[in-house]
């Protein structure tokens, strides 16, 4: 006879399944746990679902909780299949598909929904909230087919799908019902700015709009509002709000308001169930954003593993916009009212926006914008509810810390409650971090990171961790607080950069040992850095370290998901001939290559390639490598240009021949890809190129940090130059000063996009300067050598593209 | 316990790999940057990625795939991943150079 008990989950989300865990770490062998999901996946993080759509992150990247985690923790998981009926009488629920589980303690933690406004054709296809994997989904497909979306909704989740839209590729339109964005968390400067950026940003909006209908035969073609003006549309991304999912509750008869009521400690109205997260109501409120449900998860656990709670007392809220390039925080009561004063600082200049509002001495909200790096403070300033009477512009206009009246940071961080939720993305309290700081050795922020997950998402609580850090560990922190280009240092590129050139270090070792990495060779993200810093700067005297390269870039192939390769020979600007194809046709047949296919930079690949088949291959082939593996120039894509088309204006094959030719073999931080269009019809499509030369009639275009990868990104107007010349100069200096000071892995949108344009113009507004970048270009370029001929000729690097003959038995 | 001959010193390169196979077993062995050799099941535990193809970092290998980071003298896993692979003791001939490996079994 066993004592274990049943729970049954019933909602396999981020709430229910943080509570599960705090179970299975507080009372291991307690449960025998069932848990019911109408999604089909395994626990993901919703909250980073915006990161998805804006292409920074795959599906599989915000799964918390693989399908192995449940299977090691014994947990019977049911996915796809809702419950659809709670017999509390019996204690049994019964799912879609006929399961039926019976419990001791049941656990409802259906979330909630996106709020469909029951409008006239809300029903129509291509109507959609916008809430999980599905959502997501629709939304990628759709940009596929369609151009026009329209968002209902200028609130937070509203602007991050609107962004997403846009990074699809669509025409965008934000339809809100207030005069500004974001009015539940932000004031109206705050709105006004915010509104400002996403519009310099492509995002347009309809504000003090009410929908009336959406209109369409089968598939939505326009949204009436009640003015009687239309706005046609493709997509309808409905974004007012959400509504907790209580169907089922109210079925089985627990008392539902808006939300499953609760109590402090998660009981519903009848014993043995509880409710958690977002579809539980909690002295009126229910929440909707991560925190508040992860600390209401933790009540739960301890109430159900039989460990002493205080009961869930409700919580104050922060809310960060997950934007590319928009700051926003605001937390508590932002709003002014007749008992409250408020500190503000609008500067429109830098784009900065800070307010606080106290009442009776004590911060109770604040909204930040453009710059939110005390948001972590402030909030929990606002937590704390200390009086900070005095301190008011101190705080707000930022101060050294310590020279203030009230509580330091360090008697801040020791009064803070041991079970107080420091990470809310990853629902990691104090206690947590003093464990991995005390017990665990971590005396990092990264160490805190990886072993917790503290900061490791938003990176919103980045702050407190490293003043946690600080309480915890004392003066055996050092200088490591600061996080480095990864866990092995605390030094960032610019630093690591500025030292190697000011004490002439000149190997990757040499670098370790010098600046004290703690990891004594390094990982896979400091080795290849350091190996392309190291080449940059010395470019005469500087050994290519070949072991501090990924597999793609020691074996200049592509490494495929079996293990095979791929092979793409060099053929300049796209333009091949009838011998170079056929040479290409035989190899290809002679090694069998399962597949030949055209890239999309206009040349050949050969798919599927036996590693030991390699360096025959490229001996055979006998033209350049490609480089379609390495953080290096890719191609030149051309088009026709004045050569055969009616349209052209200038010889866009030769310039771009021209190009590759010089630029081949050139290494940068990340891949470079580059294009030539003889008119502005541009199809070679240059504005998505890291460099893009579009011919007009008389001069060229030159088109920087364009990206047509996951984040589609189009090229800014770096100039416009009359001569052929002019057009080398500028992209050699250009492609030379990203290559100076772009951090590794940093494609150019993403540099440009944090440097700006303005800066790279500046620096390059001066020819002398353009002429010192190019030679330093041609220096590094001038050393290049083949990497397939020096592989094909040294047979010591040859050697490791067999296998060792077979093992044989010995007689010992 | 079967052991058995795999090639010499000189055939591996430091920080480097070579691979081989015993019966349908593919196995990676690894010569560290001190010299000393491991041999281990060349298949991360995570999406079956070559080890040999990764990049080795003091005493563990970073798998080519999705950077998984392994340790070659136990076979396990690190953290935050978890998981671990078969380990083959290997073993050098201090004058000829040769490698032997003992495959259990």
């Amino acid at each position: 006879m066993s004592t274990t008990r049943k729970l049954v989950l019933v909602g396999n989300g981020m709430a229910g399944i943080r509570t599960i865990e705090h179970i299975l770490k507080l009372a291991p062998n307690a449960y025998e746990i069932t848990v019911f999901g109408a999604e089909p996946h395994p626990n993901y993080n919703r909250i980073m679902l915006s990161s998805v759509l804006a292409g920074g992150m795959s599906i599989e990247d915000i799964v918390i909780n693989n399908w192995s985690w449940y299977e090691d923790n014994g947990i019977q998981v049911y996915p796809d299949d809702p419950v659809i009926q709670i017999n509390a009488e019996l204690k049994e629920v019964v799912s879609q598909n006929g399961v039926r589980a019976t419990y001791d303690e049941l656990i409802m933690a259906t979330g909630s929904q996106a709020f469909i406004l029951p409008l006239p054709g809300a029903n129509k296809e291509g109507v959609i909230g916008f809430r999980d994997i599905k959502d997501c989904e629709t939304m990628m497909a759709a940009s596929q087919t369609y151009r026009k979306a329209a968002v209902i909704g200028g609130g937070l989740l509203g602007l991050e799908a609107a962004r997403g839209l846009l990074n699809l590729g669509m025409d965008v339109t934000v339809i809100h019902i207030n005069g500004h964005l974001m009015d539940r968390n932000l004031d109206l400067p705050a709105g006004l700015m915010l509104q400002r950026e996403l519009e310099e940003q492509g995002m347009k909006f309809l504000l003090n709009k009410h929908t009336e209908e959406i209109t369409g035969k089968h598939r939505v073609k326009a949204i009436r509002f009640t003015d009687q003006t239309m706005l046609e549309t493709d997509l309808v991304v409905m974004a007012v709000g959400i509504r907790p999912q209580v169907e089922l509750a109210r079925q089985a008869g627990l008392d539902v308001s808006r939300g499953v009521i609760v109590d402090d400690y998660m009981n519903t109205s009848i014993p043995g169930i509880s409710a958690v997260g977002e579809c539980a109501e909690h002295r009126g409120i229910a929440y909707g954003l991560v925190a508040p449900l992860y600390e209401q998860g933790m009540v739960l656990a301890k109430r159900l593993a039989g460990a002493a709670t205080e009961g869930y007392e409700g919580s104050v809220t922060s809310t960060k916009l997950k934007v590319s390039g928009v700051d926003v925080f605001s937390a508590g009561q932002f709003k002014d009212a007749a008992n409250t004063r408020s500190i503000r600082i609008q500067d429109d200049v830098d784009g900065i926006y800070k307010k606080m509002v106290m009442k009776d001495g004590k911060l109770i909200g604040a909204v930040l914008f453009g710059d939110t790096t005390d948001g972590a403070s402030l909030f929990s300033l606002i937590k704390s509810g200390e009086n900070i009477s005095g301190r008011e512009k101190e705080i707000l206009l930022g101060v050294p810390s310590g020279s203030g009246s009230g509580p330091s940071i360090a008697e801040r961080m020791a009064s803070m409650p041991d079970d107080e939720i420091v990470c809310g993305c990853n629902g990691v309290t104090k206690s947590a971090i003093g464990d991995a700081v005390l017990n665990k050795g971590c005396n990092t922020l990264g160490a805190i990171k990886s072993c917790t997950k503290a900061s490791a998402s938003c990176g919103g609580c980045k702050p407190i961790v490293e003043s946690l850090l600080v309480h915890y560990a004392g003066d055996a922190v050092g200088e490591q607080v600061k996080e480095g280009i990864c866990g092995c240092t605390s030094y960032d590129r610019d630093e690591i950069v500025a030292q190697i050139k000011e004490m002439g270090l000149k190997t990757v070792k040499e670098v370790m040992n010098v600046l004290d990495w703690n990891e004594p060779e390094g990982c896979s993200k400091c080795r290849p850095s350091l190996n392309y810093y190291l080449g940059m700067i010395w470019p005469t005297e500087y050994e290519d370290e070949r072991v501090s390269k990924f597999t793609n870039e020691r074996y200049h192939a592509n490494i495929q998901k079996d293990g095979t390769y791929s092979v793409i020979p060099r053929i300049y600007g796209g333009v091949t001939s009838p011998a170079e194809l056929m040479k290409i046709a035989a190899v290809a047949q002679k090694y069998d290559v399962p597949m030949v296919k055209f890239t999309g930079g206009q040349r050949l690949d050969l798919l599927g390639v036996q590693k030991e088949n390699l360096p025959k291959i490229w001996e055979e082939l006998d033209m350049p490598s490609g480089f379609g593996y390495g953080k290096a120039l890719r191609t030149v894509k051309t088009c026709v240009g004045n050569t055969f088309c009616r349209f052209g204006t200038q010889d866009s094959i030769e310039m771009g021949i021209r190009l590759e030719k010089k630029l081949d073999k050139m290494v940068a931080p990340a891949k470079v890809k580059l294009a030539v269009s003889g008119c502005p019809r541009n199809c070679a499509e240059a504005t998505i190129k890291d460099l893009g030369v579009v011919a007009i009639d008389g001069a060229w275009e030159l088109h920087v940090g364009g990206n047509g990868g996951v984040k589609v990104r189009a090229a800014e107007l770096l100039c416009t130059v009359k001569t052929d010349a002019e057009v080398e100069e500028w992209t050699y200096a250009y492609l030379q000063y990203y290559r100076e000071n772009a951090r590794w892995n940093e494609r150019t949108a993403a540099w440009i996009e944090r440097v700006g344009l303005d800066h790279v113009k500046k620096a390059l507004e001066d020819r002398d300067v353009r002429l010192a970048l190019v030679e330093r270009l041609e220096l590094t370029l001038g050393r290049t050598v083949d990497p397939w001929k020096e592989i094909i000729d040294n047979e010591k690097l040859r050697k490791n593209f067999t296998p060792l003959a077979d093992a044989q038995p010995t007689t010992h | 316990m079967n052991k058995l001959h795999i090639g010499h010193l000189a055939d591996i390169d430091e920080k480097g790999s070579r691979t081989f196979k015993v019966q349908d077993t593919e196995i990676a062995v690894f010569k560290l940057s001190d010299g000393s050799l491991h041999a281990v099941e060349n298949r991360c535990p995570h999406k079956g990625g070559k080890l040999s193809e990764g990049m080795i970092c003091g005493t563990a290998v970073h798998c080519p795939l999705h950077d998984w980071k392994i340790d070659l003298r136990s076979g396990k896993v690190h953290e935050p991943d978890k998981g671990c692979l078969n380990t083959y003791p290997t073993e050098v001939d201090g004058n000829s150079g040769e490698i032997y490996i003992t495959i259990a079994g």
